[in-house]
């Protein structure tokens, strides 16, 4: 549905996107992560079409965004970052302006424009001045903008930044609800919300794209084995020595707890757990815990940005 | 095409949501009334010359002011970049916001056929001159607005695209007046360069298509001028 291909972008010196590729396909919800000032913002500007890319090229089903600009842009919906709106207009007489600039005919507005009402919740501020809302209404009225032609491909930036956890829940939900029979991608710099509502994830970092893949393909990827930790009710030191000698996994660290209860930490490079208790069944242990700790996206995000 | 039209009805409706278009609008005409009738009941003239030579004076600052928003708070606000990723054409977009301060413009400049009327009634309308001064005082506005909305895009602070384009339009409006500080050829082109020179030959009542070309290819250079500088999409 979109490709990018060794797309690069510098303002004057500064270097903002260095050769990133990369496919979204139809249907699929993209999350473009990655620390403030990565890259994102200006990947998705040239997507759109608002910034010619100093190199390389973007291809929308099969149409590139500068030859056939027109009929590209008409297939995508757009929110940039901070929501810009025309703050001097009356909501309604917004969404009618960005219809009748979207080519929808003035019969067909009316109903387009009730549609966005009840998907986004506008009914309230309808009637209100742009200027006069707050955040969240904003962001909705972007949203609503931004999907009032119907478009296949919706392009966010950072849909949830300034809003308040009330907010991001309802906007993460309307997102979820649009990209089930959409292509989205939005960007964003906090880590659950690509976990909520990301099919893919995409992290750049300082231009480049450092990941590509599903929230677990990444986590697994790059986790280095996963680690689990039990406790019991045995003596230590025999658990201890069949442990060492157990081939599946490796004892990291091994102690008594506050209840007196002795624990393990094992690591290994798969998932242990169902042989860990059939071991335990096998020298009858009395297990009172078995706790996998996978590694999460956050400590994936921070693994490949630092440094 | 359709496009440019609904941006032109979304423009001028800014202008007369808030109170820009009325200020403009009563100012033009308070200012230009007192030449119109100082002229008229204390010098016993009834010409619309006075009209027509205080008018391009207040074109001078109403200009610029009116269009200093126009790519500046756009770009200030970040909707420019919800404009530039519809689907239209740059140049629909810059045309669309001209229109609209044409329009306003042909409004400000149709209120004051109240003074061509009256003329008409009271003694002998110098039709040629009349028309002659309408038709120059519209190119010239036009000219300005044109250069005024350059000068727009070029930043994202309103005070300055005022000033530097209100800078630009006082320099083409000086050129055919220092002619006398410069030798015999340069002296000519500065003259024909002049905004204020072609005005006057127009007022004369002498409809040459020279003068009009003049501020058409004027109106056209500023225009292209713009879409180079939105073409870089600045920051």
């Amino acid at each position: 549905m979109i490709e990018v291909k060794n797309l690069s972008k510098s303002y004057g010196p500064v270097e903002a996107v260095r050769s990133i590729s990369f496919q979204v396909n139809q249907g699929e919800v993209v999350g473009f992560l990655g620390p403030n000032g990565a890259g994102k913002s200006t990947t998705m500007k040239v997507m759109t079409g608002y910034l010619p890319p100093n190199e390389g090229t973007v291809v929308v089903g099969g149409k590139d965004i500068l030859e056939d600009a027109l009929p590209v842009r008409q297939q995508i919906g757009y929110l940039p970052e901070s929501t810009p709106l025309y703050s001097d207009m009356i909501t309604y007489d917004y969404l009618e302006f960005v219809a009748a600039m979207r080519g929808i005919s003035a019969e067909d507005r009316p109903a387009r424009i009730r549609a966005m009402t009840n998907a986004c919740g506008l009914h309230d501020v309808l009637a209100k001045r742009v200027d006069a809302l707050s955040k969240g209404y904003k962001q909705r009225v972007g949203l609503a903008q931004a999907m009032i032609h119907n478009p296949p491909i919706l392009i966010l930036d950072e849909p949830t930044s300034g809003l308040d956890p009330n907010q991001i829940v309802e906007i993460r939900e309307l997102i979820r609800e649009i990209g089930r029979e959409r292509t989205v991608v939005l960007s964003t710099h906090i880590l659950s919300e690509v976990q909520a509502s990301c099919d893919r994830v995409i992290i750049i970092d300082n231009g480049t794209l450092v990941a590509d893949g599903t929230p677990e393909e990444l986590r697994s990827s790059l986790s280095g084995g996963e680690q689990v930790s039990i406790t019991l009710l045995d003596n230590e030191e025999d658990v201890a020595s069949i442990l060492g000698d157990w081939a599946p996994a490796e004892v990291v660290e091994h102690g008594t707890d506050d209840q007196g209860e002795a624990y393990f930490m094992l690591n290994s490079s798969s998932d242990i757990r169902a042989d860990l208790f059939r071991l335990a069944v096998s020298h009858n242990w009395t297990l009172t815990g078995l706790h996998r700790k996978s590694k999460n996206l956050e400590d994936v995000f921070r693994q490949l940005t630092s440094g | 095409m359709q496009q440019t039209w609904i941006l032109t009805k979304r423009e001028l409706r800014a202008y007369f949501d808030g109170p820009a278009a009325y200020v403009v609008l009563c100012v033009f005409l308070a200012i230009t009334g007192w030449f119109f009738s100082n002229a008229l009941f204390l010098q016993n003239v009834a010409s619309l010359r006075s009209v027509f030579s205080i008018a391009p004076f207040i074109f001078l600052f109403f200009m610029p002011a009116l269009t200093m928003a126009s790519f500046a708070e756009e770009r200030r606000a970040g909707t420019l970049e919800l404009l530039l990723t519809l689907p239209v054409r740059d140049w629909q977009v810059i045309l669309g916001k001209l229109l609209s301060v044409a329009l306003l413009l042909l409004l400000a400049i149709a209120l004051t056929f109240v003074y061509a009327i009256t003329l008409a009634f009271l003694g002998d309308l110098d039709l040629g001159g009349t028309v002659g001064g309408y038709l120059g005082l519209f190119l010239l506005g036009i000219t300005y607005g044109a250069i005024g909305m350059w000068a727009s895009s070029l930043t994202r602070n309103q005070i300055v695209a005022f000033i530097l384009g209100f800078a630009i339009i006082f320099l083409l409006f000086l050129l055919d007046k220092i002619t006398d500080f410069v030798p015999g050829q340069l002296g000519v082109i500065m003259q024909y360069l002049g905004a204020d020179y072609h005005f006057q030959n127009l007022m004369r009542g002498v409809i040459d298509t020279r003068d009009i070309l003049y501020y058409l290819s004027l109106t056209a250079f500023a225009f292209l001028l713009t879409t180079y500088s939105l073409a870089k999409r600045p920051e």
